[in-house]
């Protein structure tokens, strides 16, 4: 494991964050006193054991949860400061988000899909339209424009599910699993979209696995165990 | 409307479970256009702000007959301008399922008293001048095909002839309109003085009388006059405003709008009930896709608004169906052959029935709305 960038211009700035759930009358500390730097530009994989906290860390850093402690920067700007309408318009400029289970929408075609996004926008159809073709065109799934979910297989719907992500160009693309669905040959073609997204497109890359081949593939690799991040793996 | 997209795809999710929402509701409108319908024909549309008219009938029954001589001592009651009266008269043409109203009258006192129907002055006159004319609605002289000039026998059973026949005969020298689309153009109007010459019985009676007033603001002022003028006569009588009686005969069938508000009432919290449980279906199998709305910037109140357009749409749809289906069965008017003459779906029933469906769209929306509103997106996106 490489160590955590220090630098206080780093896109990603995660300081003392502790995250607590309550189930019933009882405390879950998942997120212990956390600190982690990412710079602008990395492939990031956040590996760990099922609990660990990867997943709320990534909902951390992509606003879909606060800290109960604690503060997270994303390109100078704090997150648990920010308003719920604030966060959901901060996310929709700034975060791309790859899920596991691909959550497309089943009732919208693989174009309907990408343009998600942009309905937030102010951009005109004809100019969604057009960013809609190219994130198609960068996942390499122009000619599926207007198939349906069920009509792709894992492989195909992960990619509009990153060309959703990406469609925005935003600054930072959080993915959770994202191979984790997939066997061996579409999981390499989607990490080598990743790879490529991060090398040709500079885009800074924060994904979680628990799968070592994936996270060969990321340029820095951080362990978390019971909410905590470790020098090595831990079984 | 960028967005329109987004919320019909979401219908067309479960299209049987959306197409049979959708049904119940057109269903439900149906009823409601229909029942408006038969509530306007029942109680001819009603108001009691706008009655310059009195409406003058034996104190015991209107079945007992008022002399004809009443007409002359109304008159001189000061804020009265005119008097006409009727009879019920009772008759069909040919046979007894072409039933519909009759009455004998005098043509001027007629003309100026009921102002919504609208006769030409030439076939008034020719009414004036013709011993045996009547005038007939627009309504029963294309449903009977009659034409001016047609000679039209009626039968009755409640008035025999001095000759002992029960068919009497008129000719048609005038069709008449309806001012207001609510007026009933099927009534047949023939002159009293041929009816009383010519019938067996109770000559010089009439079944009731119509008063015009001056100032509507006193009908009830010389309602009491009139009451009172024949006080202690063989034949006592009951004035009241028009609208005021017309209530009390279709107070006879029922409280009109009692049982309409009722049956809708029932109806309507049916669809309720089924509306919003679809609702509430779809929004808790779509929870892991509302999460991913709000992840990727979708705000809290957007994804609301997004639940409740579509509960909306679906019952502006249903319910645009049921109104627009029950105004083509109204537009073809009555449906009985005769007992529901003004039969048809009011414009302020039909803006009525609009405001209930964006109400039924909102009330159902509501409650899946806020819980949709309310989700958290970590935990919506463990639910995908």
């Amino acid at each position: 494991m490489s160590e955590p960038t220090k630098s206080n211009d780093a896109l990603v700035r995660v300081d003392g964050v502790e995250k607590v759930f309550r189930r019933g009358s009882e405390d879950i500390h998942v997120l212990h006193q956390l600190d982690l730097r990412v710079p602008q530009g990395e492939f990031l994989a956040l590996m760990g054991p099922s609990g660990s906290g990867k997943s709320t860390l990534l909902n951390l850093i992509g606003g879909l949860d606060r800290p109960s402690k604690g503060s997270i920067t994303i390109g100078g700007e704090r997150l648990d400061g920010l308003s719920d309408r604030r966060l959901a318009a901060w996310r929709a400029r700034h975060v791309g988000f790859v899920f596991q289970l691909y959550n497309l929408m089943p009732t919208l075609n693989a174009e309907r899909n990408v343009e998600l996004p942009l309905l937030l926008t102010h951009l005109s159809k004809a100019e969604r339209q057009k960013h809609v073709a190219a994130a198609l065109q960068v996942v390499g799934l122009a000619h599926r424009a207007k198939h349906f979910p069920r009509t792709l297989s894992g492989g195909e719907q992960q990619r509009v599910g990153i060309a959703r992500g990406i469609v925005t160009d935003p600054t930072i693309l959080l993915c959770d699993e994202p191979t984790g669905d997939l066997d061996r040959k579409s999981g390499d073609g989607i990490l080598d979209l990743l790879q490529a997204l991060n090398r040709e497109h500079g885009k800074t890359i924060v994904m979680v696995t628990h799968d070592p081949h994936a996270s060969a593939r990321a340029a820095r690799t951080v362990h978390l165990y019971k909410g905590q991040l470790v020098n090595e793996p831990v079984a | 409307m960028k967005f329109l997209p987004l919320i019909w795809s979401n219908l067309k999710r479960k299209k049987l479970r959306t197409l049979l929402t959708v049904l119940s509701i057109t269903v439900a409108f149906i009823l409601f256009g229909l029942l408006s319908a038969i509530k306007m024909a029942l109680t001819g549309g009603i108001s009691m702000d706008d009655s310059d008219r009195l409406m003058v009938q034996n104190r015991v029954s209107i079945i007992i007959m008022l002399p004809v001589s009443y007409k002359e001592r109304m008159e001189r009651i000061p804020g009265v301008t005119r008097v006409a009266h009727q009879t019920w008269f009772g008759g069909y043409y040919q046979e007894p399922k072409n039933f519909f109203m009759q009455t004998p009258v005098v043509p001027d006192d007629f003309v100026a008293v009921f102002p919504e129907f609208v006769v030409p002055t030439n076939q008034v006159e020719k009414w004036k001048s013709t011993r045996t004319g009547a005038i007939v609605g627009r309504k029963s002289a294309e449903k009977y095909k009659w034409k001016i000039g047609d000679r039209v026998p009626i039968k009755t059973p409640l008035w025999p002839k001095k000759d002992g026949s029960d068919t009497w005969e008129f000719e048609v020298v005038g069709i008449y309109d309806g001012k207001a689309k609510n007026t009933d153009t099927t009534a047949l109007f023939f002159r009293y003085d041929y009816f009383d010459e010519a019938r067996k019985r109770d000559a010089g009676q009439v079944n009731w009388y119509t008063v015009k007033v001056k100032d509507r603001k006193q009908a009830g002022e010389i309602a009491k006059l009139i009451n009172k003028e024949f006080e202690n006569s063989s034949a006592e009588v009951k004035a009241e405003p028009e609208a005021a009686m017309a209530q009390s005969w279709a107070n006879q069938i029922g409280n009109i709008g009692l049982i309409c508000s009722s049956i809708l009432g029932a109806v309507f919290f049916t669809i309720l009930l089924v509306t919003g449980n679809t609702m509430a279906q779809t929004v808790r199998e779509r929870t892991g896709e509302l999460g991913v709305l709000k992840a990727i910037g979708f705000t809290n109140s957007q994804v609301m608004t997004f639940v409740l357009a579509e509960s909306c749409l679906i019952a502006i749809v249903g319910g645009g169906l049921g109104l627009g289906i029950a105004w083509l069965i109204t537009s073809g008017g009555d449906p009985t052959g005769g007992f529901l003459p003004v039969f048809f779906l009011p414009p302020r029933d039909l803006a009525i029935g609009a405001a209930i469906c964006v109400a039924l769209g909102f009330i159902t929306g509501i409650v899946p709305a806020m819980q949709a509103m309310r989700l958290q997106v970590a935990t919506a996106l463990r639910r995908m």
